[in-house]
């Protein structure tokens, strides 16, 4: 009996129960519901979490061929992405003691989890060649890590639309959001983690590429929106530097970049075809 | 230089101010993500044939006078890389002019002044003398700092601290490593080749075909594939490895034997030999049919058209043979490997002579892979070949190697831990100065703690902060030590 899927699906749940509390504690101001918010959030991390390595050893016990780090498909990699975006988020809501991210972020892993039970093939397969690499798993988990930090500093950057916006109109609701410098601060720091993993991502999935498919660059689509997504949020840092760059025009470009990360992603897979779609890598 | 700037100072300082100035990059760097999309948009090296089926013929000319075809190595774009190169090489000229002094100091200066007035200094007060806390003040200030200095001033001591002042130099390695990577990539691109080489088992060979040109190219040693070996996970179609055994021939000698699958390539010389693809051999040489050489036997299989009956005779070439039903005689005249009737191949055949009586003799053909073609001939007689039982043909595979040589690969991997080292450093050290000064004042002394960083002023401000709770707690059992003297 394989049960990762089943604890995942529940976790799905989770997630979006705690973003349900995240928003009502948020709106209605009730601290207590925030706390509990937190601590359903934590039991869906600590249940994906679960569910990612009961998922690496139920493909062991399928038979020591078919056992691999599950981080090797569509659906694994938006499971590992969903646990990296909580365990960002929450770290982020301890330091900056405030409990505001999770409203937004918190949906986030729930519809990263959600669209992964959309994947038409969640069975635990044995790996194909090009898969057997220790390059795949550094380069699955690097891009990642990056992915969640933009997606973070996207939630981030929403609060601080939203929060200037409250602040100029007349009627000011005074929400509970940190302040302005500090959501700013926070998503520049986010931005800069996320860039450091996805230039990791890049590094690692170009040497990889090298030894399976003996180029480290070929300009597919997927490398090559990883490079847009690269440029931009490359932009937005010099941007900020030495423009000065502040507040909306930044929430604005790490917006923009995080739906280049989406398109990444999701988007090549759908339109765009190329080395990386996952399935055609049989060769 | 100097004269240059003399005589068109106007020109030569805007270019540079231009080419240097991060507007450009900002721009550059939007308009390189912007013009990538189309490539990603418009399939890359396709067949001509493929682009007017998907644009058009105007809209292929349209494609082609763009360059569209070949987008990231047209003009434009490589344009705008170099670009990019230049500009980060004019800023960094540029930054480093300045910023050299700074980094690269004997003995940093500290302006006590503009550290006493620093809105994030922390103010301490102290029972005790400055003079008592001198060294213990020392050991906690500088644990951890590289540069670190006592200056005495009226009434007690400053000490001075810094570290990370190097960090100044990540940004700097993360510009070069754009300007790596692009040398890296012309080198492979230009001094590299790339290419296919299918090779059956058991045989050698020192010829690929260039990827890109399709021209063939000779390697400098020759590849023999000594076994190839696919296997399939249980009950399915997924491929589980596929494994050569390769060895190299240089020279008419073997200088190495390798195993390779897929991601663990086989280096010679510089030159990678991978696993990328395999196929079975089918039909190179006819399976029906014996090669060059008919044997000395043959079965045929003799249907009389008029009683319906089918015979099985064994006939040996240049020996008559006598048809049952006396339906004539057949000789075998020859074999032909590849036979052709009115222009049509048919493969391996054997041309034969039918002599009917009181009949013309005729020569017929009989293909080996088409036992029914006698019948179109609508004689008495059909003939047909019993082809040979296909020897257990033992299934032959051909391993598919891709043979790359680029020279530039060490160098863009240079450029990939320039840039992740160069990251770590620009956004998580930084370059920290502090500043702890202790006055007399009073029985006890006045502290203050003071600092600045280049980067991440909150982080900074916390380590202020707790640097400062050490100091107190050194204080505090100064004091008591001192009371219970
Ligand atoms: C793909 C190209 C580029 C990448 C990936 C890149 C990356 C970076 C990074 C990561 C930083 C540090 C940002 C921070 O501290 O928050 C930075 C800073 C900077 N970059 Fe770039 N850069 C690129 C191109 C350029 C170019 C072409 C210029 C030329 C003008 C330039 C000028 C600067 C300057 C002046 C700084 C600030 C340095 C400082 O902090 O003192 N960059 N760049």
């Amino acid at each position: 009996m394989i049960y990762n899927s089943l604890i995942l699906s529940i976790v799905t749940f989770i997630y979006g129960l705690a973003g349900v509390i995240y928003l009502f504690a948020w709106i209605f101001r009730k601290e207590g519901a925030a706390k509990l918010a937190t601590w359903v959030a934590v039991i869906a991390l600590v249940g994906n979490t679960a569910g990612i390595v009961l998922r690496w050893i139920e493909s062991y016990q399928l038979g020591s061929e078919t056992g691999h780090a599950p981080f090797s498909n569509m659906y694994e990699s938006l499971v590992f992405f969903a646990w990296t975006i909580a365990v960002l988020f929450l770290l982020v809501e301890k330091r900056y003691n405030n409990r505001t991210i999770g409203a937004m972020a918190a949906p986030l892993a729930c519809l990263a989890l959600a669209y992964a039970s959309f994947s038409p093939d969640k069975s635990i397969q044995p790996l194909i060649p090009a898969l057997k690499s220790n390059w795949l798993i550094a380069h699955v988990i690097t891009c990642f890590l990056g992915y969640a930090a933009f997606a973070v500093a996207f939630a981030v950057s929403l609060l601080y639309l939203v929060k200037s916006k409250d602040e100029k109109s007349e009627s000011n609701a005074k929400l509970h959001i940190p302040p302005l410098s500090i959501l700013d601060e926070l998503t520049h720091r986010l931005v800069m983690f996320g860039f450091l993993f996805l230039t990791a991502g890049i590094i690692t999935g170009a040497v990889w590429a090298k030894q399976a498919w003996t180029r480290y660059w070929s300009w597919d689509p997927k490398e090559t929106w990883s490079l847009i997504t690269w440029f931009i949020y490359a932009a937005m840092l010099h941007l900020r530097m030495m423009r000065g760059w502040r507040g909306n025009r930044i929430a604005v470009l790490s917006i923009i970049g995080f739906l280049a990360v989406l398109f990444t992603y999701f988007g090549v897979n759908f339109w765009l075809s190329g080395l990386h779609s996952y399935g055609a890598l049989s060769q | 230089m100097e004269k240059t700037t003399k005589i068109t100072p106007g020109y030569a300082q805007s270019l540079w101010r231009f080419l240097s100035s991060l507007k450009l990059t900002v721009v550059l760097l939007f308009c390189l993500a912007g013009l990538s999309v189309i490539g990603t948009l418009i399939p890359q090296n396709i067949s001509p044939q493929d682009y007017v089926r998907l644009y058009g013929l105007s809209g292929y000319r349209l494609l082609l006078l763009l360059d569209i075809v070949d987008m990231y190595r047209s003009w434009w774009f490589v344009g705008l890389l170099l670009l990019l190169v230049v500009n980060i090489i004019i800023c960094s000229i540029d930054r480093l002019r300045v910023g050299w002094q700074v980094i690269f100091v004997r003995d940093p200066k500290f302006d006590l002044e503009q550290y006493r007035r620093r809105k994030n200094a922390i103010s301490l007060e102290s029972g005790t003398p400055a003079d008592h806390l001198r060294d213990v003040f020392m050991r906690i200030v500088t644990r951890g700092y590289g540069f670190k200095r006592l200056i005495p001033i009226k009434g007690g001591f400053a000490i001075t601290a810094e570290r990370g002042r190097w960090t100044r130099l990540g940004v700097y390695f993360v510009h070069l490593s754009i300007v790596v990577l692009i040398i890296g990539g012309y080198i492979g691109s230009k001094f590299g080749f790339e290419g296919f080489m299918a090779l059956p088992e058991g045989e050698q060979s020192a010829t690929i075909e260039l990827n890109r040109t399709h021209q063939t190219y000779t390697l400098p040693f020759e590849i023999r594939c000594d076994d190839f070996k696919v296997t399939f996970y249980e009950g399915g179609q997924r491929p589980k490895e596929f494994r050569s055994n390769l060895a190299i021939i240089e020279g008419g000698q073997e200088v190495l034997r390798q195993q390779i699958v897929v991601n663990a390539p086989l280096y010679y010389k510089g030159i990678g030999i991978y696993q990328s693809s395999y196929g079975r051999l089918d039909n190179e040489t006819p399976s029906f049919g014996w090669g060059q050489q008919a044997p000395q036997e043959i079965k045929l299989s003799i249907q009389s058209v008029a009683s319906g009956i089918i015979y099985d005779r064994t006939i040996k070439p240049g020996e008559p043979l006598q048809l049952p039903e006396g339906l004539g005689q057949l000789v075998i005249e020859r074999y032909e490997a590849a036979a052709t009737f009115q222009n049509m191949a048919l493969g391996p055949a054997l041309i034969a002579t039918l002599t009917r009586p009181a009949e013309a003799a005729q020569t017929i053909t009989l293909p080996l892979k088409f036992p029914k073609f006698d019948a179109m001939r609508r004689g008495a007689v059909i003939i047909s070949v019993v082809p040979p039982k296909a020897a257990p043909a033992e299934e032959r595979f051909y391993t598919g190697l891709q043979v790359v040589y680029d020279p530039g690969v060490w160098v863009v991997y240079t450029g990939f831990i320039l840039m992740l080292v160069g990251c770590i450093v620009v956004f998580f050290m930084s370059h920290q100065q502090v500043v702890i000064e202790a006055v007399n004042r009073g029985n006890g002394c006045h502290v203050l703690v003071s600092g600045k960083a280049n980067k991440n002023q909150m982080g900074f401000q916390m380590k202020l902060q707790r640097m400062a709770e050490r100091l107190m707690a050194a204080m505090e059992s100064n004091e008591t030590e001192g009371a219970g003297k």
